[in-house]
């Protein structure tokens, strides 16, 4: 009786909490509900304030890919973020490994040295690395695109730190049962390490996906143009068309929000490992 | 590690450091490089094609100090860190707090709810944000159907409406990043010392005040710098949201420096990197700072 009593007291004092919580859900929410409504209406009844469906996406779907190739940057966006986001997870795991477990005092002051990266804003090196992009041809290409993203410190971070829980006894055995290092990275580490390299995928592919500044300065050709340079493009214009805009924003929001959704489990799993 | 120490042989001592070259090159050839070419095109003049040696040297970080609008970009940049910032990080740690709770229900709805803005590009959220607030938007068409205004707000034409759009919208869609960074830290504090402090007494702003905020210190400082970082470099909002406007009300330093540099025609490269070394050094300083406050009480 009296836990029962307990538990509902507790409740009571819990009620701020979720009328608190639900009004900042709501907030969260509500503008990515007004942009699906909003893709479904016509301009004027945007306008308007109506936040409920309309009948009018056919008619928005027919608009946006007269005024854009839609087809053309998805598949852009799509090959840049996933080629991005293979490379990195590779090149930063493999580095990430290599620091945790065969670490040893050279290797830690290189590594702080790679941390001093973070600080270089991305604003600062455009104009080099524009140029550097130019000499080498990859104007417009998913070098051109990628390379300056591939090797992050913050990847390194969350995998080395993300290292730390595997097991050192494994490697040991291996190289008794006369498994190369490689070997070992392949076979052994991999396979444990799927969480953190969830995580590292959500991350980015999120930041490909999204990446604004760079596309803009590197893709010139607008063949060649990411789905946020797209959307900017709709809303670039002095009247700008509601509904076919938040149906770009929608199309443009879809593939990180359902990998977001299928990877919430191992993104938050990741983060918690970086953190501590 | 000991045990390891010993059994290194030359064989695992070389692979040690192949793992280690790609991303070593990479880090070296797209960040460290390009920051010291930036350093020495900031004291170059001319077009992109044939730069030269300005005279005198500092000449373009003279002409920076001295350019009214830049000044304007770099105040504005402040201006939005030091409102945005505090708030968006009190009300993250505020609502891991409340969802770090066990008793409460509900509670991966929430985190996915409050989480959800950050699924959606920079680019996207300025857009949803510049319809919303548009002068027929539906902003004011909620605050004339609710009687509380006449006419319709001009939110992005006035210079003090488009900044606080600008705050509020930032506010939006990065709480909940950071709020996932506070609960995974909350998650390694042992929730018995919750049950304790409970036990003691001690209410939601006490226990709020001396546990969770001194024992998140080390995740406060790292999201504290990630948050300076990206404000300091901010773009994509004030490209997108208000296009810097109105007449340059809310440009940012990076979107100033593009301008400079790729946007408007101009290829201003030198100057451009004047300014942007001087981002860098902003950046770096407000590390260094934070590294150090984090250190004091260790």
């Amino acid at each position: 009786m009296t836990e029962k009593k307990n538990r509902s007291m507790i409740q009571r004092r819990l009620i701020p909490s979720y009328i608190f919580l639900t009004i900042v859900s709501f907030i969260s929410v509500f503008p990515l509900y007004w942009m699906v409504t909003a893709a479904t209406n016509k301009s004027v009844d945007v306008a308007r304030g109506k936040i409920f469906f309309g009948n009018y996406l056919m008619e928005n779907w027919q608009r946006l890919n007269q005024l854009q190739d839609l087809g053309g940057a998805m598949k852009n966006s799509f090959i840049y973020a996933i080629v991005q986001t293979v490379l990195a997870l590779f090149i930063c795991s493999l580095a990430g490994y290599g620091f945790e477990l065969y670490h040893d005092k050279q290797k830690d002051l290189l590594f702080s040295i790679l941390l001093l990266a973070m600080m270089v804003p991305g604003v600062a090196t455009m104009i080099p690395l524009f140029k550097i992009m130019v000499k080498l041809g990859f104007l417009n290409t998913v070098w051109g695109f990628m390379l300056p993203g591939i090797s992050t410190p913050f990847l390194i971070m969350m995998f080395r730190q993300n290292s730390r829980n595997f097991p050192i006894d494994i490697m040991e055995a291996a190289r008794i049962d006369g498994l190369g290092e490689v070997q070992i990275f392949f076979q052994m580490y991999l396979p444990v390490m799927k969480a953190t390299y969830a995580a590292a995928a959500v991350i980015t592919f999120m930041n490909a996906w999204n990446a604004y500044l760079w596309p803009r300065v590197i893709m010139t050709d607008q063949k060649a143009q990411t789905m946020p340079m797209l959307i900017a493009n709709l809303a670039a214009g002095y009247t700008i068309d509601y509904g076919v805009l938040m149906l770009g924003v929608l199309f443009c929001s879809i593939p990180t929000m359902v990998i977001f959704f299928i990877l919430q489990k191992q993104f938050t799993e990741g983060i918690t490992g970086a953190v501590k | 590690m000991k045990k390891q120490g010993k059994s290194v042989t030359a064989k695992q001592e070389r692979a040690g450091w192949m793992f280690l070259i790609p991303a070593t090159i990479l880090i070296f050839i797209m960040s460290f490089y390009p920051i010291i070419q930036a350093l020495l095109t900031s004291f170059k003049t001319g077009s992109s094609a044939n730069m030269q040696w300005a005279k005198p040297l500092t000449y373009n970080y003279t002409r920076m100090f001295s350019d009214k609008l830049f000044m304007r970009s770099v105040t504005n940049t402040f201006l939005y860190l030091i409102i945005q910032v505090p708030i968006m990080l009190i009300l993250a740690i505020l609502l891991a707090q409340l969802l770090n709770n066990r008793d409460l229900k509900f509670r991966g709805l929430f985190r996915t709810c409050v989480f959800l803005p950050c699924a959606t590009a920079l680019v996207s959220y300025s857009l949803i944000f510049k319809s919303l607030f548009a002068t027929q938007g539906l902003i004011n068409s909620i605050l004339q159907g609710l009687h509380l205004t006449s006419t319709n707000i001009n939110f992005l034409g006035t210079a003090w409406t488009a900044k606080m759009v600008i705050i509020i919208a930032l506010i939006w869609r990065w709480t909940g990043y950071n709020m996932v960074f506070y609960l995974a830290g909350l998650q390694g504090i042992e929730y018995s010392v919750y049950e304790a402090a409970k036990i003691d007494g001690a209410n939601g702003w006490k226990t709020f005040w001396h546990i969770t905020v001194p024992l998140l210190r080390p995740t406060i400082i790292m999201t504290f710098i990630m948050s300076i970082n990206g404000t300091l470099q901010l773009f994509d909002e004030s490209v997108n949201l208000t296009a810097g406007g109105p007449a340059n009300s809310t440009i940012t330093m990076s979107h100033y420096i593009y301008n400079n540099s790729f946007g408007q025609g101009v290829a201003n490269f030198g100057y451009a990197s004047a300014m942007s070394f001087f981002v860098f050094i902003l950046v770096a300083i407000l590390a260094i700072i934070n590294l150090k406050v984090g250190d004091t009480r260790d």
